[in-house]
């Protein structure tokens, strides 16, 4: 009988677990419509939009920058390294490039935004919670989804692409400068090869991952700094449920995306 | 009989198992000033919040001259204003684009310019330099920051205006201050006032009215002057602090 109860307890855990992340999920998917019906309503709030697409988009240029640059120059020697093994040393270029444009740079920049940005918006949110001031939002007459969370979500999703392009042309950068200055490729030719390699596809592939991710980012984010508990206890909570939820959907959804732009 | 200002009827409001508010019946009159009185935890800020709209109460009716909230909630709120517990200055924004907030926005909206002006005017009004204007509410002290707040509740000239513990965490003087300027302007703009207060002394300076909230319901009300004859125990307790009566110590 003692094992019985012990399964029915293990039992009824994973029930309980199962049916809140459940309604975890129903919840964040309620959030992201209500955000989506508020995008297309007036009034758009230009002045947070601009303000918000500089503090995402701009303040984590230098993260992404350097992420890629050391990634790159990373990427470039183990290539190498590999390629040495069946005398392929000549495939660095086209490799460090494709494996920045279409992976690296938007899975990379992603993460990086997603623990500098998701935190920052969930921790502001979630003060802004716990103070009252989503509240005072509300009785001032103005939607505090419309006035917080659309201008985050909109300036994530379209500063992310720009964000990855250049973390892209970085990346390539740092390859470029590994390729030429220690495995002793010529310059001229290392840029040839990768222009040449590349096409277009792959650069834009890499750019709609990285608006998604942008999405996923700023709507974690939100919905964690929106939803947080009460207390300094509950704004930390929120911050890390949002960079942990937001990391986890990054690398779920690039194995999808990967699955749809490039499956055979 | 006039109809009142704000209707509260039988209104019900429960956290998970928690009943917070168990058939809230109150109403204000126009122009009238209402104090809400209650030990910590009664549902005092749930009612109000009720009446705004920021917690859906679970059963009961809410009017405002006679009638539900209607369809358009931008239209409603506009006809309040509100002073939180903690000032709930947005942070961000410096202290004349907090009182001018709602100047900017919506259908009434004004140029910034002579929003920055109205807000000005305003934070004249409460007792602060227009120096004041361009910081930011970091930079204030508390009672500065409660005065700041009084200034956004009163900028678009409400209808009705709810205060929230107006005096909390402000030294005796601070609280004289602002609970003669919350009456002085309540009067000046004819608006109808319901505050939310444990503070004695302001109940005796702002209150036409008096209602005492316990265990979720109105347990008593009547004007001002009537509640130290009352003799109704919980509100003696109440009043006189008393640590003996009816009223748990602990809850």
């Amino acid at each position: 009988m003692a094992v019985i109860g012990i399964i029915d307890d293990i039992l009824a855990s994973i029930g309980r677990s199962v049916i809140e992340l459940c309604r975890s999920v129903g919840r964040i998917v309620l959030f992201i419509l209500l955000t989506l019906s508020h995008l297309f309503r007036p009034p758009l709030y230009v002045r947070e939009l601009g303000l918000q697409m500089l503090r995402i988009g701009y303040f984590s240029l230098p993260v992404v920058g350097l992420t890629t640059l050391f990634t790159g120059g990373a990427l470039a020697l183990q290539i190498y390294a590999g390629g040495a093994r069946f005398s392929a040393e000549s495939v660095v270029p086209s490799i460090v490039a494709i494996g920045m444009v279409r992976e690296l740079g938007p899975v990379l920049g992603g993460l990086m935004v997603a623990g500098r940005v998701s935190a920052s918006i969930a921790a502001e949110l979630g003060t802004m919670r716990v103070t009252e001031q989503i509240d005072a939002l509300t009785t001032l007459s103005t939607n505090p989804i419309k006035y917080l969370v659309v201008p985050r979500v909109l300036a994530a999703t379209l500063t992310l692409p720009a964000l990855v392009l250049v973390g892209d042309l970085i990346g390539i950068l740092g390859g470029y400068a590994v390729g030429v200055t220690r495995l002793d490729f010529s310059g001229a030719n290392y840029i040839k090869v990768t222009v040449d390699f590349l096409e277009v596809w792959d650069v834009l592939s890499g750019l709609v991952k990285a608006a998604v991710f942008g999405f996923i980012v700023a709507v974690m984010g939100c919905y964690h700094g929106y939803n947080s508990g009460r207390g300094a206890q509950g704004v930390g909570q929120a911050t890390t449920n949002a960079v942990v939820t937001a990391s986890i959907l990054i690398l779920a959804a690039n194995y999808v995306l990967t699955e749809v732009f490039f499956s055979a | 009989m006039t109809t009142p200002k704000i209707s509260l009827q039988d209104v019900h409001k429960s956290f998970g198992p928690k009943q917070v508010l168990r058939g809230v019946t109150l109403d204000v009159a126009p122009g009238e000033s209402m104090v809400i009185i209650g030990g910590s935890g009664t549902g005092k800020s749930v009612t109000i919040k009720c009446v705004l709209g920021l917690v859906h109460p679970d059963a009961g009716r809410i009017l405002i001259d006679g009638t539900p909230a209607g369809r358009d909630r931008d239209a409603f709120l506009a006809r309040f204003g509100m002073l939180f517990q903690g000032g709930a200055l947005f942070d961000s924004l410096t202290v004349w684009q907090n009182v001018g907030f709602r100047l900017v926005r919506g259908k009434q909206k004004m140029p910034r310019a002579e929003a920055r002006e109205v807000a000005i005017e305003k934070l004249r009004r409460v007792g602060l330099n227009p120096e004041v204007a361009d910081l930011f509410p970091a930079e204030l002290s508390g009672g500065m920051q409660k005065r700041v707040g009084l200034a956004r509740a009163i900028a678009a000239q409400p209808e009705i205006i709810f205060f929230d513990e107006p005096t909390t965490g402000l030294d005796p003087i601070m609280s004289g201050v602002i609970n003669e300027l919350i009456r002085e302007i309540v009067v000046e703009i004819g608006a109808t006032a319901v505050t939310i207060t444990h503070d004695m002394s302001s109940v005796r300076a702002i209150a036409d009215k008096v209602a005492m909230l316990h265990d979720g319901k109105v347990r008593w009300t009547g004007p001002v002057g009537e509640m130290e004859t009352s003799g109704d125990p919980y509100l003696t307790q109440f009043i006189t602090g008393s640590a003996e009566g009816p009223i748990e110590a602990v809850r």
